[in-house]
């Protein structure tokens, strides 16, 4: 469903007098099937958005090529905006319109009669749950409620494919919880959805594949479950005091070790074994130790492993 | 086809908007009315006119030219805050016409200004000041094509500059020679020889020259047909920019 090869972006970027060129996508190979829930996910500023952007007809490619939906990107834009949906992550409603009149207009946009469009946006508020509040202005909407009329206007003349910027960011728990039941509804329709984000649940639990994207480029792809696999073994993880991470660094020199300010994680190939092993050699160092954890590596640890640093902190 | 469909959608929902809200009207015509009751009275003295009218058939086309360009000039603003709601963005991503973004709302912009330029002839007619008819369509045309210009100019550089720190004092700075320049408030046939010199070279005093004649009922005149085309020359050009700058990447 959507193709890319080399997809590539910088800008020119001011700092004081001085011109810089920053590579913001640096070679994006991409291959996202019909019907799945693709996520990017990387840290902000790794390109993710630009990425999506370019997809979406937005920003031209510096080079590269993409198909989408069967068009081509580079050759025929008008005719990828008419396969595709977008929803940009800052929102897309005006304050004093109501959620149907913004949904007839962007039909409407989209080449529907006016009788079709007013169809569709009943249609569409009936599916996002926004009939009780269709008539009302955006600006009195809730955060959940206003991005929900974003996803309806992004799919409202019934893409093959949609791209959703960050669909989730700045909601709490439950509309986070309703956003991911919508997405999901999209695939059950039919619909490729193609999502950014830079929540590890969210990229576990509701995708289906996922890209890692780090500093322009892709440094992982695959299922949540297989790049995970990809990680052999077990993640052990040693709450210490601040001052003998360095002595316990010295002393786990023969582990695959990552520290941090209160702690080390440790990649180990068998958990149960290995821990009675790194409490002998803290032990012999004189370390004292305070909790000590084990657990199957997630897609932070898939993260820490392709870049040497951990999303959380990026 | 498709132009004129798109155009008419985008006007349609501006419109609306417009409508919504409906204070504009009033603070649209409260200024030009301030002008009228407290600016004119000093005119036919200070024009040494015989009769009021007669100070009225010049300063109200300037009036009407003033607002034209004023209230075109600053439509970016409006502009400005759509780009941050997201909207402008939500329209590009369909295959609606890039042309039609920027006329639909330039459009409006111009109906709203007739709107404004109507009350205001009214209110002068009170004042004793007579127009045919034909001569004033005529001139509104005249105001319809700045007001197409200044606003698709403002549209333009908003869309470059992307932020109203910079848009307003940028037009601000354009607006304020302008406004001299065009012997708007008062006629530059009073100004020294070098004054007027520069003023030649300023397109919107051949407007306002122009406006003037037909307000004059001098249809005749050289600065009807010369404002007109300067007008229509310079409108076509800032729409065409301004559309291309719709259909530009915008980060």
């Amino acid at each position: 469903m959507i193709e890319t090869r080399g997809l590539r972006k910088s800008f020119m970027s001011r700092q004081g007098r001085e011109k810089k060129t920053v590579e913001a996508v640096r070679g994006v190979d991409l291959d996202v099937a019909e019907g799945e829930i693709f996520g990017f996910l990387g840290p902000n500023g790794a390109g993710k958005t630009t990425t999506l952007r370019m997809l979406a007809t937005l920003i031209e490619p510096d080079g590269g090529t993409a198909t989408i939906a069967g068009a081509d990107l580079r050759r025929d834009p008008g005719e990828v905006r008419r396969r595709i949906g977008y929803v940009a992550q800052g929102g897309s409603t005006w304050d004093d319109s109501t959620a149907r009149e913004e949904l007839v207009l962007q039909s409407r946009l989209y080449g529907a009669s006016k009788a079709s469009a007013q169809a569709r946006a009943a249609r569409v508020l009936e599916g996002f749950q926004l009939s009780e509040y269709a008539d009302r202005k955006c600006k009195t909407y809730s955060g959940g409620q206003r991005r929900r009329v974003d996803i309806a206007l992004g799919i409202i003349h019934e893409p093959k494919v949609v791209f959703l910027d960050e669909p989730t960011t700045g909601l709490d728990p439950q509309s986070r919880a309703h956003m991911w039941d919508e997405i999901r509804r999209l695939r059950a329709e039919g619909m490729t959805v193609f999502i950014t984000t830079h929540y590890l649940d969210e990229a576990d639990a509701l995708c289906d594949r996922i890209s890692i994207m780090d500093n322009g480029e892709i440094v992982a792809s695959g299922t949540p479950a297989s790049l995970k696999r990809e990680i052999s073994g077990d993640v052990v993880r040693v709450a210490l005091a601040v001052d003998t991470i360095a002595a316990a660094a010295e002393a786990l020199e023969n582990y695959k070790i990552e520290t941090y300010d209160d702690s080390v994680r440790l990649f180990v190939e068998d958990g149960a074994t290995a821990i009675p092993q790194i409490l002998r050699a803290l032990d012999a160092a004189g370390v004292p130790l305070g909790a000590i954890e084990l657990h199957r590596p997630s897609l932070d640890d898939v993260f820490l492993t392709k870049t040497g640093r951990s999303l959380r902190e990026s | 086809m498709k132009l004129l469909r798109d155009t008419s959608l985008i006007f349609q929902r501006q419109i609306q908007l417009l409508l919504r809200n409906p204070v504009w009207i009033f603070v649209g015509v409260f200024q030009p009315v301030m002008y009228l009751l407290l600016f004119a009275p000093l005119l036919k003295p200070a024009l040494q006119v015989g009769s009021n009218a007669e100070a009225y058939e010049i300063f109200v086309p300037g009036l009407l030219v003033l607002l034209a360009i004023f209230g075109g000039l600053f439509q970016g603003f409006g502009l400005i805050a759509e780009l941050r709601a997201g909207v402008i963005e939500r329209s590009r991503v369909t295959p609606v016409s890039r042309l039609a973004l920027l006329l639909g709302r330039s459009l409006r912009d111009v109906v709203s200004l007739i709107a404004q330029a109507v009350i205001i002839t009214l209110l002068a007619l009170i004042f004793d000041l007579r127009v045919f008819i034909g001569n004033l369509l005529l001139a509104y045309l005249m105001l319809a094509l700045i007001s197409l210009m200044t606003s698709a100019l403002s549209y333009g550089v908003a869309l470059v500059v992307k932020s109203e720190d910079a848009l307003a004092p940028l037009m601000n700075t354009v607006a304020q020679p302008v406004l001299l320049l065009s012997g708007i408030l008062l006629p530059l046939t009073y100004a020294p020889g070098w004054l007027q010199g520069i003023a030649d070279w300023n397109p919107f005093s051949w407007a306002v020259d122009g406006t003037r004649a037909l307000f004059r009922g001098d249809l005749g005149a050289p600065a009807v047909w010369q404002g007109l085309i300067i007008m229509a020359v310079l409108a076509a050009a800032a729409v065409g920019w301004a559309a291309r700058e719709f259909a530009r990447s915008v980060r």
